[in-house]
């Protein structure tokens, strides 16, 4: 790829020195959207806590997964973490920089190593831009001078997202999907960022699709160098993608751990639950032939409301696991194994908690 | 007895200002009471219009449907509008992927479920309907039902408006119960809620169900038969069993291999299915799949880009699928693939790049 000659970002808020390793740290990061009443005298009746204090630490290199389900705070936290929202409170680092509470003009010049991939490639492309105008915005907004002039850069990242670089004119209507979301990358990459953090980005691409999306993100984490964060709610994609996969349930994180620690021993209830809904493409069937059904864990409702989340383990009205200290005291994220975290008073897993089998416990109390 | 529903050489096409849009040509099947058909494939596979073809929805406009679909032996492909619309809701429902926009915002959901019961059932008293609403109501699991049954569709959560919905299409007995991807919008563990609830109504019931989705695990969840769909033509039908067990057709192999998967170990790459699917205006010529199939060679000559693979039995009664491979051929690539062994040209650099040209799509 062309070099680029671009000024150094400003030396902004440089709070720590990089340690070399860590290229993300969120710290108590929470993000309240407050409710209000009345026109004339408004006054605050409540918040929304879509993020609720969550710590995360991502490595250079590295892909860490988010999952969880609609209304978790999952994409809350995506947009956080591109500041394109700004936090209640806490604190998020990002090479060494904190963007807390960073302006918009100083944030500028530091989105360049920080860029996102949208869920839908429908609506993230604007219909009336060419492909070369939407690629080549991001260069022309930062004023990044390029070797060879933008054009050849674009066409450059066309061809490294495996587009023809000779469809630069063309328009976002012509493209399918899988095209579209290609595009939507090759945009991402025109800064040359560092972070990456993607929302649901294959979610709306059909499955023969999603693979060939999977395997483009993978291969340029390892010719770039890139860093992920991934937001999804589909497991299985999460789990091929994922280094690390932290889940959320209702703003805070209740499990993180290395992938396959997090899948073959899943600690927390939620997430044994989670995965044993995901359903398996292998029919079981018995000796007669006849269909039969898959033993998992049914979890009964929905998931409560965020403006008022139950009271300490927030789990704790779906749980088929939950004593009475569930409900008055909220079990801390703390580390059960090495590199595997888990907030739950019972977790699954455990040397002593063998004999509550998920499967013996199938129908929550 | 007869089968409930007979689909036989169903085509629905559309006349457009860009040219004649094969939705769906030549599909046929079966289904009796009582079991489940699996209809995947990908969006545009014409899955959602075969469906709306049986329940006579895609009348009116510009579509021309031919080919035969029975209903307990009644033939409704250019019955009686009036007799279509008698059975259609009645002895056939649907319930569709997005309940919030399926539903009317500003009638209550217990009103929409009784005027759903009393257009087919013109004695039965208002009383009478709205106890029968809330019964079904319970039935599908909402908690206070006598309570609800006066609460507006945004006052309920996803799951629940899904659950409204199947208890208004199944107010009426239907013998048909057609699922058009029922569980799309909702969370995972929602999901497994309704998917159950959906194969205990339907033991209770005893009512056939069609199940489109493109989700491969949900049909495996739910489905006795299933259909695999490719650009408006069956390319594989079988029971789950074989569909999953032993797979025939490249297409669905190709399925099978491109997703990652919980219940096995992890694949360091996914195997995906080069190009995109073709535009249903220029589907390509002879077996639909082969611009994107890496056995063509497999077949020799030209034979995949110029004769349409007849969807015949290979090896199992009741097991056929649309292609040219022999079935010991078939048998041999699968038994690679299902141990792993990638196809050669999948893990070249580049191999599943987008090849096609973006001008051969059209808009639809």
């Amino acid at each position: 790829m062309t070099e680029q000659t671009q000024t150094p970002a400003p030396e902004t808020g440089r709070v720590t020195a990089p340690d070399g390793d860590t290229l993300l740290q969120v710290t108590d990061l929470v993000r309240h959207f407050p409710v209000t009443r009345g026109v004339v005298f408004r006054h605050k009746v409540g918040a929304v806590r879509a993020v609720d204090g969550i710590n995360l630490s991502v490595a250079k290199g590295h892909t860490l997964g988010l999952v969880g389900e609609s209304g978790c705070g999952k994409t809350t936290t995506g947009r956080l973490l591109v500041r394109l929202d700004e936090p209640t409170s806490g604190q998020i680092v990002i090479d060494g920089h904190d963007v807390t509470h960073l302006r918009p003009g100083q944030m500028r010049p530091l989105r360049r190593e920080i860029q996102m991939i949208f869920q839908d490639p429908y609506s993230s492309l604007n219909p009336r831009h060419t492909v070369g105008a939407i690629v080549g915005a991001p260069l022309r907004l930062q004023n990044v001078k390029v070797s060879g002039g933008i054009k050849r850069n674009v066409q450059e990242l066309l061809e490294l997202v495996g587009l023809n670089p000779e469809h630069y004119n063309r328009y976002p209507h012509e493209f399918s999907g899988g095209q579209r979301q290609r595009i939507g990358i090759a945009r991402t990459l025109a800064l040359r960022p560092k972070l990456i953090v993607a929302d649901e980005p294959v979610s709306a691409l059909d499955v023969s699709i999603q693979a060939q999306v999977i395997n483009l993100l993978e291969d340029l984490q390892d010719e770039l160098g890139l860093t992920y964060v991934v937001i999804a709610h589909d497991l299985s994609v999460v789990r091929h993608i994922s280094d690390q996969v932290a889940v959320m349930y209702l703003g805070k994180i209740v499990e993180i751990a290395d992938r396959d620690q997090l899948y073959a021993k899943p600690r927390h209830p939620y997430t044994v639950a989670l995965l044993s809904a995901v359903p398996v493409p292998e029919p079981v069937s018995s000796a007669t032939g006849h269909r039969e059904r898959r033993q998992r864990i049914r979890l009964e409702g929905d998931v409560p409301s965020p403006l008022l989340p139950p009271p300490a383990c927030r789990f704790h009205t779906r749980c088929w696991k939950a004593q009475a200290i569930c409900r008055t005291q909220e079990p801390p994220l703390v580390e059960l194994v090495p590199g595997h975290r888990a907030a739950c008073h019972f977790p699954e897993n455990t040397p002593q908690a063998t004999e509550s089998s998920p499967e013996s416990a199938s129908q929550p109390a | 007895m007869a089968p409930l529903l007979e689909v036989e050489d169903l085509r629905i096409h559309f006349q457009t200002d860009d040219g004649l849009v094969k939705a769906v040509d030549g599909v046929s099947f079966s289904l009796d009471r009582g079991r489940t058909l699996g209809i995947v494939g990908e969006s545009g596979s014409g899955k959602s219009v075969t469906s709306l073809g049986i329940m006579g929805l895609n009348r009116g406009s510009n579509a021309k449907t031919t080919g035969k679909i029975r209903l307990d032996g009644e033939q409704l492909v250019g019955a009686d509008q009036s007799r279509v619309q008698h059975l259609r809701g009645a002895k056939m429902a649907m319930i569709f992927q997005d309940p919030l926009s399926s539903l009317h915002p500003y009638y209550k959901v217990g009103d929409q479920i009784i005027e759903a019961h009393r257009a087919h059932h013109p004695g039965v008293t208002k009383k009478d309907a709205r106890h029968r609403t809330i019964d079904m109501l319970r039935r599908v699991g909402i908690p206070e039902p006598a309570v609800r049954v006066d609460d507006y569709p945004h006052q309920f959560s996803g799951g629940m408006r899904q659950r409204v919905m199947i208890a208004m299409a199944l107010v009426n007995n239907p013998e048909l119960l057609i699922a058009d991807e029922p569980t799309t919008a909702l969370d995972v563990t929602v999901q497994a809620q309704i998917l159950d609830l959906i194969s205990d109504l339907q033991s209770e019931f005893g009512s056939a169900v069609i199940m489109i989705t493109h989700d491969l695990g949900v049909v495996a969840e739910l489905s006795d038969d299933i259909l695999v769909m490719y650009a408006g033509r069956p390319a594989e039908y079988g029971s789950a069993a074989d569909i999953f067990g032993r797979p025939e057709h490249p297409y669905t192999w190709g399925l099978l291999s491109s997703m990652p998967r919980l219940d096995r170990e992890r694949t360091t790459r996914l195997v995906p299915i080069p190009g995109t699917p073709p535009s249903l205006i220029r589907v390509p010529a002879g077996c639909p799949f082969h611009p994107r199939c890496r056995y063509t060679e497999l077949v020799g000559g030209r034979r995949c880009a110029t004769e349409v693979p007849p969807l015949r039995e290979a090896v199992t009664p009741g097991h056929a699928a649309a292609c040219h491979l022999t079935a010991e051929e078939r048998a041999r690539q699968w038994a690679k693939l299902s141990a792993g062994r990638v196809p050669d040209d999948a893990t070249a650099p580049g191999a599943d790049e987008a090849a096609e040209e973006p001008g051969a799509r059209e808009p639809v």
